[in-house]
């Protein structure tokens, strides 16, 4: 074993199913994106697409009458909207979490699911700029935000942590796409080499940029690769902690915490993991993927979301500690009374019980190695991270300190619509990427087999098999299919 | 391939010999560079751990670009914000200072934010640039072979514009280094 590489744990079986070869991996992959759309595939965009039709609705009703059509009221201004705001920027962070903090670790376990939470990340991205896009009211007076020359000769208030979430989040969207654009670029090469068609070869070889795995290419690719993990680290930690920002600055009680920056971290971080693999076991049984993405990569993300519940759920604690603690009535009030027992207390328990709870079960493997278990408690997580961000915003909004400025919130049917909507944009975004892009990055999973590395002499089992030249006069991938229209 | 049929004189452009490990092409690669080739390169699958220091690579200047977009971000941010609010149009919120110093503690997020966005844009412009990509046309591209080097096998290129480029010698050498096949591509003489 050479020195770069990660200790072995006792046991640890390798990372890509024994036995396979280089070529598997490129074909199983790239299989994905030549063949017809199974079945499922299609049952799914279907659904997706409808939901996207309800958006369109939604919005355009919303842009009609007004931000009335929601049950946003006095003293609840916020609802919804920035509840999926939130929601939906925290379960993009898993993905930079993946592709980023855990590439600077050496995990190379993450090959099997980066892609794939990287494109995650910048369609759950896509859906929460959305929220803050359409909740403004004057929605064509949405430029305001950006530094621009306007009429009246005003430039926006830097010192609002708002406008700081327009930076975080805008700076989040852009380097995500980057990042997630470089790691495709060898990969695309991969498709141009494979394709039949003229078209797929223009199209894949246009955004390959012409890429033919030159090793001085590499080199600076490499460093390229290293320097955006090392960019998005950071960067990811300052987003949650600037969107948190937008309720800890305020003096609101249930807002105003200090400890809200690394508790929005946290959560963003479990809920992105849950979303992950959701959609990941999704994949797993419609495109067959059971060679690349293996057990081992799902336990390890349900040690991952137990780890996480419990930041969280300390979080959760420390919150009812403090407001204790604090000995301020108004906090005390909230925190030990309106949450558990006030009229949104059944939000509190979806926030508690998916949330703390459910993730114990993860102490026992079989629970973690278990395919039905982790695919509902994953969905369970989901709801249960929407609720937290809803109970933080609806319920420390709809009693603040004065009794008779007290109100409640009730969604109406444009609430669930355009929410149900969002959910419908990123499935039909991830369907499509999973049809047309490789969701799963060939070049780093060959990069962590047996036979990427150099040491290792091609005598030694099996590493290659020589075939004669003339039965490889054709390339492989000639002959293993015939995609669409090839005939 | 209808260029091949043509009679007009041809003559190499690049040698490209194949290799079915890693193992090999990395030792292929050795001995290219210790017989002195200056124009040459390895086509792989994947980045080949050790290749650049088999091939006698110096380490990539991309970390500069990226500093100097970083450094362009973070005075651009602090220059934006101070003139926007403390010159331009003096915004003055929860009796606080208009601009810099008393605003500075204000402004991390967004210094931060956008020394970030410039340094992603340094790290993928600068390896474009450092890369000379796009480019979508390479002699390596005319060998039919070649598509297997984002597959599973691994090539290694010498240019004909190499000074020690002689085509039986560098094929000899390739041959000797294990190459499993070993292709001449030509072009038109002009």
């Amino acid at each position: 074993m050479a020195y770069w590489e990660p200790i072995r744990e006792l046991d640890e079986q390798p990372l890509v199913q024994h036995g396979s070869k280089l070529r598997d991996v490129t074909h199983d992959v790239a299989v994905v994106t030549e063949k017809a759309a199974p079945r499922g595939w299609w049952i799914c965009f279907l659904l997706a697409v409808s939901a996207v039709g309800v958006f369109g609705i939604c919005v355009a009703y919303l842009f009609y009458r007004g931000v009335g059509v929601w049950g946003n009221t006095s003293p609840v201004y916020w609802a919804w909207d920035i509840t999926n705001f939130v929601w939906w920027v925290g379960i993009g962070h898993a993905g930079t979490l993946i592709s980023a903090i855990l590439f600077i670790f050496r995990q190379r376990w993450r090959t099997a699911i980066n892609r794939f939470a990287e494109a995650m990340t910048i369609f759950a991205v896509i859906c929460a700029l959305i929220f803050p896009g359409i909740h403004v009211g004057r929605p064509w007076l949405l430029y305001y935000v950006f530094p621009l020359p306007n009429q009246m000769t005003l430039w926006p208030n830097f010192k609002s942590p708002l406008l700081w979430d327009v930076f975080a989040v805008g700076t989040y969207f852009t380097v995500s796409l980057l990042f997630w654009y470089t790691g495709l670029i060898p990969d695309l090469a991969t498709l141009r080499d494979r394709s039949l068609t003229k078209w797929r070869q223009r199209i894949y070889g246009f955004f390959a940029l012409g890429w033919r795995g030159s090793n001085r290419h590499w080199q600076n690719y490499e460093r390229a690769y290293l320097i955006l993990a090392a960019i998005s680290t950071p960067l990811v930690l300052s987003v949650h902690s600037v969107v948190s920002m937008d309720f800890a600055t305020s003096v609101i009680p249930g807002w105003h915490t200090t400890i809200f920056p690394p508790y929005f971290v946290a959560g963003a971080v479990f809920s992105g993991f849950a979303m992950v693999e959701t959609v990941l076991l999704i994949a797993r049984s419609v495109f067959k993927l059971d060679r690349v993405v293996l057990m081992r990569h799902l336990e390890l993300m349900n040690k991952f979301l137990l780890l996480t519940s419990l930041l969280v759920g300390y979080a959760y604690a420390m919150e009812f500690f403090m407001a204790w603690y604090s000995g301020n009535q108004y906090e005390m009030a909230h925190f030990l009374k309106n949450r558990p027992t006030g009229p949104y207390w059944w939000a509190w328990l979806w926030m508690v019980i998916p949330n703390c709870v459910l993730p114990q079960l993860y102490w026992f493997k079989r629970f973690r190695t278990s395919i039905p278990v982790m695919f509902v408690v994953s969905i369970f997580i989901n709801i249960g991270m929407w609720f937290e961000r809803f109970v933080i915003i609806v319920s420390s909004l709809n009693r603040d300190f004065l009794p008779s400025s007290w109100g409640l919130f009730r969604p109406t049917i444009i609430d669930v619509g355009t929410f149900v909507g969002t959910i419908g944009i990123f499935f039909t975004l991830f369907l499509l990427f999973m049809r047309w892009l490789p969701m799963v990055s060939m070049t780093e999973v060959k990069g962590t087999m047996a036979q990427a590395d150099p040491h290792r002499h091609p005598e030694d089992e099996g590493a290659h098999d020589p075939e004669p030249i003339a039965a490889a006069d054709q390339p492989s991938a000639v002959g293993d299919l015939v995609p669409e229209g090839a005939e | 391939m209808e260029k091949r049929t043509r009679r007009t004189a041809r003559k190499p452009s690049i040698i490209l010999a194949e290799f079915t490990s890693a193992h090999d092409v990395l030792h292929a690669a050795e001995k290219v560079r210790e017989a002195g080739y200056m124009r040459w390169d390895t086509h792989t699958p994947f980045p080949v751990h050790g290749m650049d220091k088999a091939m006698g690579l110096k380490d990539s200047r991309l970390g500069w670009i990226v500093l100097a977009f970083a450094l362009t971000g973070l005075t651009g941010a602090f220059v934006m914000m101070h003139w926007m609010n403390g010159v331009d149009y003096p915004t003055i919120v929860g009796d606080k200072p208009a601009g810099a110093p008393g605003t500075l503690p204000s402004m991390v997020p967004i210094l931060f934010e956008l020394t970030i966005l410039l340094s992603a844009f340094g790290a993928v412009l600068g390896m474009f640039g450092l890369n000379r990509i796009p480019q979508h046309h390479h002699p390596v591209f005319e060998s039919d072979r070649f598509r297997l080097a984002s597959d599973d096998r691994f090539f290694l290129s010498v240019e004909a514009a190499d000074p020690k480029f002689d085509v039986d010698g560098t094929r000899k050498l390739l041959e000797a280094a294990h190459a499993h096949n070993v292709e001449v591509i030509e072009k038109d003489a002009s």
